[in-house]
């Protein structure tokens, strides 16, 4: 149980995803303008992320290394990604319509996010049992969410602050997710 | 010829990536804390740019338009395969630096962006130049952040000791925080570059 509760905090505040193992870092930079779609992409990528790295942690155990064709697992995952996320997307559509508006538009965006793919890699890579590939995954994306909502929670008061012309936009975005990662990374040394 | 050179150059300022499309940051940040290793996951980007776009285009009026980006998917994917066996062959120090990041090459937006904006509509010539000026200027792109953050945040560049051996190293510019702030600032200097040249273009005019 331990190991689980050290597991999360490393992947929440210790190992950051996006701050300081940056994976997703495009959504980031670019949903993080309003806070609203932060809200929603964060929303999304959580429910994408815990299925795709089941789903690919089972498929590498079950199909790819008994038939010891490893060697294609980044097309085996990037397929199983895509097509998870246009499934999600239809049922979505049918089932809950509500749920489909609000999430609907950042959902073909999660495809092309380099967390989704990186943390079912690195469940393989990690050499993780199936449940802590679970809460790991759980844990990557409530980290990115949290980083997401922060940092689109600062850059709404940008509106009002006075930014040099040349510095709007991305760049004052990159330095202030920068100074943001350097909070976090005062967290370094806790945990493994 | 001329709009093959123009195809070209176009990735190397006019549309550098990843300054002028915010495309492809992670990898941006994450390999850049050498040149060796900088240059490495750059000349995979290259060959994937490459062998994707011509590909894609060869096969453009074969590909159905519904399933298109499924088979962009495959196409890439397979490219990036043969990269990451190729390194784990012959360059195993690289392959194990890059780490995630090679098959991470899959999810670069720069790559299916390029396929689907430049080489289902082109031909194959056309996009061997935008995929080669792409990923060089990509690769370029990474140098350039990698050498200052090596220079300044270790004082060596290449693995060689550059600044005088006194130099103790501003080790903030290699750890991620200074990733961000690093690339922030050089995206500023890059747009006000970008302003004096244009302002010149107009005196000009």
């Amino acid at each position: 149980m331990e190991d689980y509760f050290m597991l999360i905090i490393s992947a929440i505040f210790v190992n950051n995803i996006l701050l300081i193992k940056f994976l997703g870092n495009c959504p980031f930079i670019g949903v993080s303008s309003s806070m609203d779609s932060a809200k929603g992409m964060a929303a999304a990528c959580i429910f994408v992320n815990v299925l795709a790295s089941s789903m690919c942690w089972v498929f590498q155990k079950f199909v790819l290394e008994p038939l010891s064709i490893e060697y294609i697992q980044t097309l085996a995952f990037i397929l199983i990604i895509a097509g998870l996320v246009q499934l999600v997307e239809i049922i979505l559509q049918k089932v809950a319509p509500p749920l489909y508006r609000a999430l609907g538009i950042y959902l073909p965006l999660i495809t092309t996010n380099c967390m989704i793919f990186g943390v079912a890699v690195l469940n393989i890579r990690q050499d993780y049992t199936f449940m802590q590939a679970f809460v790991y995954s759980i844990a990557t994306a409530v980290g990115f969410s949290m980083a997401l909502i922060l940092l689109a929670g600062i850059r709404e008061r940008f509106i009002v602050g006075k930014i040099p012309k040349l510095m709007d936009g991305f760049p004052i975005g990159l330095i202030t997710a920068g100074m943001m990662g350097l909070s976090f990374y005062g967290l370094v040394g806790i945990g493994k | 010829m001329a709009s093959i050179v123009k195809e070209f150059t176009k990735g190397l300022w006019e549309e550098v990536p990843p300054f002028r499309f915010v495309l492809g940051l992670c990898s941006v940040l994450a390999v850049t804390t050498s040149m060796s290793s900088a240059i490495g996951l750059g000349g995979g980007v290259i060959f994937v740019t490459v062998m994707s776009n011509v590909l894609v285009s060869a096969l453009r009026k074969v590909i159905p338009d519904k399933v298109r980006i499924a088979v962009f998917i495959v196409i890439i994917a397979t490219a990036v395969i043969i990269v990451e066996l190729t390194m784990q062959a012959y360059f195993y120090g690289l392959y194990e630096v890059l780490g995630i990041w090679i098959p991470l090459i899959v999810v670069n937006c720069l790559v299916l962006g390029r396929a689907e904006a430049f080489a289902r509509k082109q031909s194959v010539i056309l996009s061997l130049a935008d995929g080669l000026g792409m990923g060089i200027g990509f690769t370029l792109s990474l140098a350039v952040v990698a050498s200052i953050r090596e220079i300044i945040g270790a004082g060596t560049w290449f693995g060689i000791q550059v600044m005088p051996a006194i130099y103790p190293g501003f080790t903030y510019l290699l750890k991620p925080p200074g990733a961000f702030v690093c690339l922030g600032i050089m995206l500023g200097l890059m747009n006000v570059v970008s302003a004096r040249l244009d302002a010149k273009k107009k005196a000009a005019a």
